[in-house]
């Protein structure tokens, strides 16, 4: 699997800070029905994220149980949607309680990767000086090694396990963060509003604090939504190759590495698991790729 | 010219002795590296004395100086399993990922290129709605499963195509197509949108006002000049695809540097993950270096900087 390294460009469109807050979320859902992929991406992840949230009471079977009289029974057959696998439990449950794994790795991992790469983008591109060039120095180093290659070597010298691949992630991938974030600043730095607050006599903290981030909020949010995508299928690659989450507990990428033993007699083992993770980073991409048109104006009409 | 060459050579060998650096103090600090030799049933007094006879008791300052300073000779120490040499035996492996690199990346662009030029062309029609469609898909379709459907379909009903291993060219179709399926989506996509760009040009307006034929318009006209893009992106991308290949290689047990690299990962047989990582590491900022230095020759404005 290979990781795509987003390209966000420099939004310098300015954001009304004190836009009115209904207007706002009107705007949004006005945009919205005006792109269709927009809207499947949208509903993707409203569904995932209501899965992962519900998901233990509408489990049809325990996700965890074993019964091995039920063993690789195929879809639709005893009361299994999708089949059962080699331990017999319930693939179609087994799914359900994956989506909510791979959320909570998508979100933690977007929240710590994105906190630290903000503050480091923040630092580098606000103080400059010799900070900015140790800091990108070391981004430079990191974005010259393979981002999946990165996290899988981590994970398995770290150890495996939900908080372990959520840590590898996050090392992998707070660079694209430090490197967007620094040149938005940049390029917020070079704006008129910011030489009027320094003329006025704004002190440096307040023209950080009030002015340069809440300007920061559209990238951060449009590379959030790309990256969440990339950290999904990223867990799904490594859990697959047998670090990452560990069994009994259900990712989808676990699920289809202990699946790929049954390819030639069970091809459902191997088949749901990666149709959920097509669909979340289907969704996701299309989200991403609709907000960053909608909110960044240059890109607009490409 | 010469000075950006040089500066950027420098930041290939910090690139990979940093990468040294790292994955080293990770191994040191993930656990005792004395236990790794020792079968798990040694008793303590056996541990501390292998300890001191593989000098694992010094300071880890000194420990990693002397590391350094024998990886950059090539000695990475024996594979703790079969007490082979370490970097040999990950050298041996690189003509198999190469193979299966080189042949993914051609594949892709005999498909992206032509597949990126039409879509742009026929912007809008049925074809070109349907190939965004599969890019767009195929972007989200991560590699190794689309390894397991192949062997799937191919291999398990079909039964016309090796599930995994090496040997012959047979062997290498189905990995290879694996490997290539995103760059296929990524080079499309690339492809469409800077042959949309170059179409709009006046120049092109121009030779179609002037009756020059489609045929000659598309491709010694617009098709020339959005290559240098296409290259550039395509040589960022190797890298990309040398990632990919470490995984597609374990789906097909294809026996190259990454499934070496993935079974030293989960035996800890650290000198040859060490040597693994220095040979990808050295691999990817070599193809950085080219890309760069392509794309500097292409785009003056970057040399001044």
């Amino acid at each position: 699997m290979t990781v795509d390294f987003p390209k966000v460009p420099h939004t310098t469109k300015i954001r009304n800070v004190r836009k009115n807050r209904q207007s706002a979320i009107t705007t949004f859902f006005l945009n919205l029905m005006r792109s269709w992929t927009g809207i499947i991406g949208f509903i993707i992840i409203l569904i995932l994220l209501l899965i992962s949230i519900f998901g233990q009471w509408i489990v049809p079977f325990d996700p965890l149980l074993a019964d091995f009289s039920k063993k690789l029974l195929p879809p639709m057959t005893g009361g299994h949607l999708l089949g059962t696998d080699q331990l017999g439990r319930d693939i179609f449950s087994r799914i359900i309680m994956g989506a909510k794994i791979s959320v909570i790795i998508g979100l933690s991992t977007v929240l710590i990767a994105g906190t630290f790469g903000t503050i480091v983008g923040i630092i580098s591109g606000y103080f400059r000086g010799w900070v900015d060039v140790v800091l990108m120095r070391i981004v430079d180093v990191q974005l010259s090694f393979p981002f999946i290659l990165l996290v899988l070597v981590i994970n398995a010298i770290i150890g495996s396990g939900l908080r372990n691949i959520i840590i590898s992630l996050a090392i992998g991938g707070w660079v694209i963060f430090a490197r967007v974030i620094r040149s938005e600043v940049l390029a917020l730095r070079e704006q008129e509003f910011i030489t009027a607050c320094v003329a006025t006599g704004v002190s440096k903290f307040g023209i950080l604090f009030k002015h340069i981030l809440p300007n920061l909020f559209t990238p951060i949010i449009i590379l959030s939504s790309l990256q969440i995508g990339t950290y999904i299928i990223a867990e799904a690659s490594v859990s697959f190759l047998g670090f990452g989450v560990q069994p009994p507990e259900p990712a989808w990428g676990n699920m289809l590495n202990e699946g790929k033993d049954y390819i030639f007699s069970s091809w459902w083992l191997i088949t749901f698991p990666g149709i959920a993770i097509m669909i979340t980073a289907l969704g996701v991409n299309l989200f991403g790729d609709w907000l960053r048109d909608t909110l960044d104006t240059e890109l607009k009409g490409e | 010219m010469l000075d950006f060459i040089i500066k950027r050579l420098i930041q290939v060998v910090v690139v990979v002795l940093l990468a040294l650096t790292v994955v080293f103090f990770l191994i040191r600090l993930s656990g005792d590296p004395t236990a790794l030799f020792l079968p798990p049933d040694a008793s303590r007094e056996q541990i501390e004395e292998y300890r001191e006879m593989l000098g694992f008791d010094r300071p880890i300052y000194i420990q990693y100086g002397e590391f350094m300073v024998n990886a950059v000779q090539g000695d990475f120490g024996q594979s703790l399993r079969s007490k082979e040499d370490a970097l040999p035996l990950v050298l041996s492996r690189l003509p198999a990922t190469f193979q299966l690199a080189i042949s993914a990346l051609i594949l892709s662009l005999l498909i992206a290129i032509p597949l990126g030029v039409l879509s742009a062309y026929k912007r809008n029609s049925v074809f070109d709605r349907i190939s965004v469609a599969l890019t767009v898909l195929g972007q989200a379709v991560p590699s190794f499963w689309l390894g397991l459907i192949l062997i799937y379909f191919f291999a398990a009903q079909l039964n016309i195509l090796p599930s995994g291993g090496a040997g012959s060219i047979v062997h290498l179709i189905l990995p290879m197509i694996t490997l290539a399926a995103y760059s296929v989506a990524r080079f499309t996509r690339f492809t469409r949108s800077t042959m949309l760009d170059v179409l709009r040009k006046d120049y092109i307006r121009t030779a179609k006002a002037s009756g020059v034929p489609t045929i000659r318009l598309v491709g010694r006209y617009a098709l020339k000049n959005s290559l240098i893009p296409i290259i550039t992106l395509v040589a960022l991308d190797l890298g990309t695809l040398l990632g990919g290949a470490v995984i597609t290689e374990v789906v097909f047990a294809w026996p190259g540097v990454g499934r070496l690299l993935m079974q030293s990962l989960m035996n800890r047989d650290f000198p040859i993950v060490l040597a693994g990582v220095f040979i990808v590491a050295l691999i990817y900022a070599v193809i950085n270096f080219i890309a760069d230095i392509l794309y500097a020759y292409v785009n003056p404005q970057i040399r001044v900087k």
